[in-house]
């Protein structure tokens, strides 16, 4: 990519958001660069959800600047939303309404014709695979139809830029594979997207640039490779018998002089600063001790890696996260109840 | 428009979108959403079924169980059937109570996320809430329409010519959309759907039941009647009775002319006040 020629999409300069004593945003700082996906990835609370409010124009923030597709947000929000899509973080689609409605209701509303917004709202229902569903009340839908519905909605005004908060949370795994599939084919069409994320594997397939926030902050940028050189060195996993798995804890930790991190199962893990004369060492100690792994690999840090490093605590540490990673389908009446509690 | 084998399906940005509403695109926008308001009470059979039963339960319960005994307390006007009393005052009253969607409608559309869609679009935002008090309106004439034709069918005559009768419910309905706009302020202050249920009905319900909506006021200890006479209800209540059912069915001192031009003062300025109010509100209420 030509990087620094182009105008950014997207420009975020020190803002600060806070709710009574609740410092949401706290100095943000971003660059995007148009034509790309850009993911940002932060736990519970880190304020995801509240920049992209800031960025599409729903909060006003207390301090900094905000430019959007070159408009300055908060000088111009209405010019600003004839640029923007935004999914929010639940699907704000009306039950009452069958699927085609609710698309060109929000086509008028971006102000088109009734006849532009009924042509693009079957363009945007067939892409998104809704067309045969669309005649139906959305009370009838499932959760990940909603969701795509509620994208679909979005892309009517076809945005330069969209907002997609926690887009894939709560959705099947094919469900989800079909958003990714759509969502780069939105980056191909030349729109940009920015989204926020809990799920790792989510930012590595789709990000051609990755931010971590975490309390109000963006605490670390750059590329999926970037973030996890930042981190450091590579990990040495393995897996023992359950019988050995002692003897080759202390093993491990004695020939390498570092910690061992017992991941649960048989699975063992532990820093390697010095890559494969590491692995060596290890697989001779091992050797010696007459212990046999049944597996070991050397492994560059994975995303999760990045996010332990720089938020301190595991991807999705709280349990509501963990039941979603474990399990996005059955996320859906959780994050629910999570989100409306907050929106006060 | 390339020579890649997959179709650009996708649309592209779009630059030609509007970014300033025009008069034109705000009446557009209040239209959309009007429609959009006016489903919902359609389609949402427990809205549909609360709008029409609830009005003609009142009406049927009111004439039959508390008719036989109120008819001979009534002026002349009312020739004895307690329905020709009632039917102006219930129309005042389902008015009143029908305004309280206003605010169960809104908390509904902030809580599921809808009117934070609709603050992302570039659309005019005084269409949330003049669609919103536009589609209480539509709906509230169709449901005094029910009720009236169930009225003339058990018996309800008014006593005067129609076009009075006409001007009767034309000013009851415009009561029901000023109270729209204080239905509006309350929903954005409480914001939970649930929260607003009963927070539309306790001040509500005081004040229909302490008013000529029912009964005339005479019967009412002083300090009551003072409140009940000065009580927009009350005249709003009596002016639409002169109007139906001719001047007798005012008390001593009261005449159709003044007690018109009073609803239509507060009409006005509950009108005005409430609707400032409910713009602050909004925007407090999203930001
Ligand atoms: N309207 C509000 N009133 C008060 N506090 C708020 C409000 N919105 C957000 N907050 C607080 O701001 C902080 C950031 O919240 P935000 O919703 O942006 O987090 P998030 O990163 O989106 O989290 P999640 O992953 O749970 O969606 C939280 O501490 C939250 O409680
Ligand atoms: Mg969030």
């Amino acid at each position: 990519m030509t990087s620094g020629a182009v105008d950014p999409i997207i420009e975020v300069q020190g803002v600060v958001r806070a709710f009574g004593d609740v410092r949401a945003l706290d100095g943000v700082d971003l660059v995007v660069e148009p034509g790309i996906v850009y993911a940002l990835l932060g736990p519970n609370g880190a304020g995801k959800t509240t920049l992209i409010r800031v960025l599409a124009t729903l909060l006003r923030p207390d301090r900094g600047s905000v430019r959007v597709a070159g408009v300055d947000v908060v000088a111009d929000p209405n010019a600003a939303r004839a640029r923007i899509g935004l999914a929010g973080q639940f699907a704000a689609v009306d039950a009452f309404l069958t699927g085609r409605e609710n698309v060109e209701m929000v086509g008028r509303l971006y102000g088109l014709s009734a006849r532009d917004a009924r042509r693009r709202a079957d363009d945007v229902l067939e892409r998104i695979g809704l067309t045969r569903d669309a005649g139906r009340q959305v009370g009838t839908y499932s959760g990940g139809m909603r969701r795509r519905l509620d994208l679909a909605a979005s892309l009517v005004g076809r945005p330069q830029v969209m907002f997609l908060d926690e887009p894939t949370t709560g959705i099947d795994p094919r469900t989800r594979l079909e958003l990714w599939d759509l969502i780069e084919d939105l980056v191909a069409a030349g729109t940009s997207v920015l989204l926020t994320t809990q799920y790792l594997d989510e930012a590595d397939r789709l990000a051609a640039r990755i931010g971590v926030i975490d309390r109000g902050v963006v605490v670390q940028e750059g590329t999926a490779d970037e973030l996890k050189d930042a981190v450091g060195g590579s990990v040495l996993e393995l897996v023992v018998p359950d019988e050995d798995r002692v003897t080759a804890v202390e093993t491990i930790s004695s020939a390498t002089g570092e910690e061992v991190a017992e991941l649960g199962g048989r699975r063992l893990r532990v820093a390697a600063r010095e890559g494969s004369r590491t692995l060596l060492e290890v697989v001779r100690a091992l050797d010696a001790a007459g212990v046999e792994a049944d597996d070991i690999g050397l492994h560059r840090p994975s995303l999760d890696d990045v996010f332990l490093a720089v938020t301190g605590e595991p991807a999705g540490s709280d349990l509501e996260a963990d039941r979603e990673l474990a399990d996005p389908a059955a996320a859906t009446a959780g994050s629910g109840g999570r989100g409306r509690g907050r929106r006060r | 428009m390339s020579t890649t084998t997959e179709p650009a399906r996708l649309p592209t940005p779009d630059r030609a979108l509007r970014e300033r509403a025009t008069f034109a695109s705000t009446v557009g926008d209040t239209w959309v959403l009007t429609k959009r308001n006016l489903l919902r009470n359609v389609r949402l059979p427990q809205v549909l079924l609360f709008s029409t039963v609830q009005p003609i339960m009142f009406l049927l319960l009111f004439t039959y169980v508390f008719g036989g005994a109120i008819g001979q307390a009534l002026p002349p006007v009312a020739e004895g059937e307690y329905i020709n009393w009632l039917m102006p005052g219930l129309l005042v009253q389902i008015s009143v109570f029908g305004a309280g969607q206003t605010a169960i409608g809104l908390t509904d559309d902030l809580s599921k996320g809808v009117i934070d869609r609709f603050r992302s679009l570039p659309m005019a935002r005084s269409a949330v809430l003049a669609g919103r008090t536009f589609a209480d309106l539509g709906r509230n004439s169709a449901v005094v329409t029910l009720m009236m034709l169930v009225g003339f069918l058990i018996g309800f005559r008014y006593q005067t010519s129609f076009l009075r009768f006409l001007a009767g419910v034309a000013l009851g309905l415009a009561f029901a959309y000023s109270l729209s706009w204080v239905m509006a302020v309350i929903g954005l202050y409480v914001k939970d759907p649930e929260a607003a249920q009963s927070a539309v009905f306790l001040p509500v319900f005081p004040l229909v039941f302490a008013s000529s909506v029912f009964l005339p006021t005479e019967t009412m200890p002083d300090w009551l009647r003072v409140f009940a006479d000065n009580q927009p209800i009350t005249t709003v209540t009596n002016a639409l009775r002169a109007l139906m059912l001719g001047e007798g069915a005012l008390r001593e001192g009261q005449v159709l002319s003044s007690q018109l031009l009073i609803s239509l003062g507060w009409i006005v300025s509950i009108t005005l006040v409430f609707s400032l109010l409910a713009i602050r509100a909004y925007r407090r209420a999203v930001d």
